[in-house]
Order: structure tokens, then sequence, then C-alpha cells
């Protein structure tokens, strides 16, 4: 699975970048976490709030920094 | 694991209930409470410079921080009803004064946050929302905040806070209305208008214990942020309040010295601060004479117009398009100001 972490580099996008990887290792995936930090990228994926979590080219989460536990469900929910 | 994620809300919707008198408790007995510590506990002197400076400290901090606590938690709920998405639908296709009216009121309640505002200002300019409409948001967003409305209300009283808000819509509307006729879209960075966006995302829909979840996250998220601001805020004007003599600010922040507007402008806007810090500071100066458009006009400039949002804008904006939506809003200010002092 292709996960990606969309933002500026602003704190929060560090934030959901670190809780992302302690989800992935919770819930011990075979994931691919990269993260896109450059505007137009960001802007192609139709988001109006960073950061934002991506899987597989979906977006499933936007303009929060949900806990690593709601993460861990955002996720799971993602592959079904 | 389900019905144990099920008792957890159960359990958290009622603590909150339980929460709120106590809140209400808390609060009014909080002047009683700081004049017990200052005076029975402390046996501290009455009425001298370090007395009164304490316990203007006591009784604010608790206060703001309660205010804070409880507002954010409410507003965080209502802004699960707005977002950036729906906002940008409500904003499509309207003519420029209607557009710039409900884009500077929808700036208050839509969820912001400066590291946000190019993908906000991008997709608002992809779906052909005008550039003046798009600014009065701009504008609206941070300077009109829950934040700075709440330290208004405890500081200075509703009246004031009130003021603030619909003078912030009024500076928002029509700048942005300003910057709208002044046709400036030469002036935005070129590849921002051959951007087309792949998807266009679908509303979560969230049930009502799902919003309060999202209430509790602001809170810790926004309070746990501001919380040194406000302390350190309220410890500067508690100093300027027990030691500063009375009308020491009249003669250089006072109704009579017309330039003092001007300055107040010209200081705020690199001045960076969020209102947690600036608001207790402007609050204690009022009090020993400084003018309510000047104080006005310095708070507007250092809450509204900041040198980070610029260097971000900068990515989207040529730099006249900056230099012009300053001095325009600047110039709003300036009005507000002007005006206040003129009227109190």
């Amino acid at each position: 699975m292709e996960i990606k972490i969309l933002g500026t580099g602003c704190t929060n996008c560090k934030n959901l970048e670190k809780a992302t990887f302690n989800a992935v290792a919770e819930l011990n995936l075979n994931a691919n976490v990269s993260k896109v930090e450059d505007i137009q990228q960001i802007m192609s994926y139709g988001i109006m709030r960073t950061p934002a979590l991506v899987v597989d080219e979906k977006v499933i989460m936007s303009g929060r920094v949900p806990s690593v536990n709601e993460i861990k469900d955002l996720l799971v929910k993602s592959q079904q | 694991m389900k019905t144990n994620s099920i008792k957890l809300e159960f359990n958290r919707q009622h603590a909150l209930l339980l929460l709120l008198p106590v809140w209400f408790l808390l609060y009014h007995c909080l002047q009683p409470l700081t004049n017990l510590i200052i005076d029975k506990l402390l046996r501290l002197p009455s009425g001298s410079h370090l007395t009164e400076s304490l316990r203007f400290f006591i009784f604010e901090v608790p206060k703001v921080l309660m205010l804070l606590t409880l507002i954010i938690f409410i507003v965080g709920i209502i802004r699960t009803y707005f977002s950036p998405e729906r906002t940008r639908k409500a904003l499509e296709g309207k003519s420029l004064f209607t557009g710039n009216v409900l884009a500077a009121s929808l700036g208050i309640v839509t969820p912001f946050c400066s590291c946000s505002a190019i993908p906000l200002f991008l997709g608002f300019v992809e779906s052909g929302i005008p550039l003046g409409v798009t600014f009065s948001f701009l504008i609206a967003a941070p300077m009109i905040n829950e934040v700075a409305i709440v330290l208004l209300f405890g500081l200075f009283g509703w009246k004031t806070a009130l003021i603030y808000v619909l003078t912030g819509l009024f500076i928002a509307i029509t700048a942005g209305w300003v910057i709208g006729r002044l046709r400036l879209e030469k002036w935005v960075e070129d590849w921002v208008f051959n951007m087309k966006s792949g998807q266009h995302l679908e509303e979560e829909r969230l049930t009502f214990s799902v919003r309060v979840d999202r209430g509790f996250e602001a809170v810790k998220e926004i309070v746990g942020k501001v919380w040194l601001y406000v302390m350190i805020g309220i410890a500067v004007g508690a100093g300027v309040h027990g030691y500063v003599p009375q009308d020491f600010m009249a003669s250089f922040m006072g109704k009579s010295a017309w330039y003092s507007v001007p300055l107040s402008v010209i200081i705020g806007i690199p001045l960076y601060s969020n209102a947690a810090g600036i608001i207790p500071i402007v609050s204690a100066l009022i009090e020993k004479g400084a003018a309510l458009g000047t104080s006005l006009a310095f708070m507007m400039s250092v809450i509204g117009l900041s040198l980070p949002e610029m260097i971000i804008l900068r990515k989207v904006l040529k730099l006249p398009l900056i230099f012009t939506f300053v001095g325009v809003v600047g110039t709003g200010i300036l009005f507000v100001g002007f005006l206040f002092n003129l009227i109190f």
C-alpha cells in the first residue's frame, strides 16, 4: 500500500507524518510512506486544507492531525 | 472492541454534562477565590503595586483560560459543519459585493490556519471565485477568530468584542471589494490560473459524537498552543496594571496624539504575535490611558497582517499585489482607528 502525506512542511504536517509512521508500525503494514511537499502536486489531489493523508492515490483525510488510533482505523477502512 | 468504543463515547458525553455546571460555578467563584488567596492566605497588604499585580494575574489567567476552553470547544463543534470545500461552493457564482460580504462572514467560522492559506487560495481561484472575494476571506479568517473574540470579551467586555468583530468585517469586505475593483489578476503568479485539480473530495458525514470529539481535539490543539502566550501576555499586563502610573499611556497612545494611530499600524504589521499574547497587554495599556481607536488599530494590524503570512502568500502572489493587499488593509485599519478615537 502506498501512503502519502501532503503538506508544505508546517508543524501539523510533521505531526501527521510521525503519527502515520506509528500507525503503520502498530498495524504491521507493508506500506510505503512518502511526503509530498510540492504545492502544485498537493493541489492535484483537490484538497483545500493541509495536512492530508492519501492512500493509494485516494484522499482519506485532510485538515487535521488525527490520533494514532484514528489513523489506524482510517488505514484499515481504506483497505476494505 | 466495538462495544468498548461506544461505552467510551457515552462516558465522554456524560462527563461533559457534569463538567458544564462545575465550569459555571468555578467561573463565578474566581473573584472571591482570588481575594481569599491574596488577602487571607498570603496576607498581602492591599493596594500595594505587587499585591494588585498579583491579584490581576491570579484572577485573569484562570478566567481567560476557562473562557477559551469553553468557547473553543463550542466553536470546534460548530466548525465541523463548515469546511473550506463547503464555503467555496457557497461563494461560487456570487456577484462582487454579495460575494465579499459572504466571504468575510464565512471567514469567521470556516476552519483556517495560516499554513493552509495557499491551498485555500488556490482552491478558491481554481473554481473561479474572484480575487477580491478570495481576499475578503483571507483578511477576515485570521483577523476575526475565536481566540481574539474570547480575549476581547474576557478582558474588555462584550461591547469591545462586538466592535472588533464588526469593524474587522467592515475592513475585510471593503478591502476585498477594492482589490476586486482594481483588477489585479495580472499580479497573481501565472501558474496559478493554469492549475487543474484532479479530484473533488466528497463531504465527510459525521455523527454528533464525532463532532463532540472534534470539539475536544480543538481545545487540546488550540489551548495547548496558546496557554503560554496567555500567561505571558497577562503577566506583562499585570505588571503594567500594578506598576505603570495612571494616564501614563495618554501622552503617546492617547486621543490627542493623532500620529499614534498610523504609528501603531506601522509597528503592528511586522510585529508577529497571536491574539492571545497581544490582547492582555493592550487591555492594560487602555487602562493606563491609551485610546480605544489606537489600541484597536494596533491589535488589528498585529493579528490581521503578519509577516509570515505575507511570506507564505508570496508563493502565489507577486510582490506588487502583496504590497497592495497590505496597503489596502492598513488603510482600512487606520480608518477604524481614527473613527473610534473620534467617537469615544
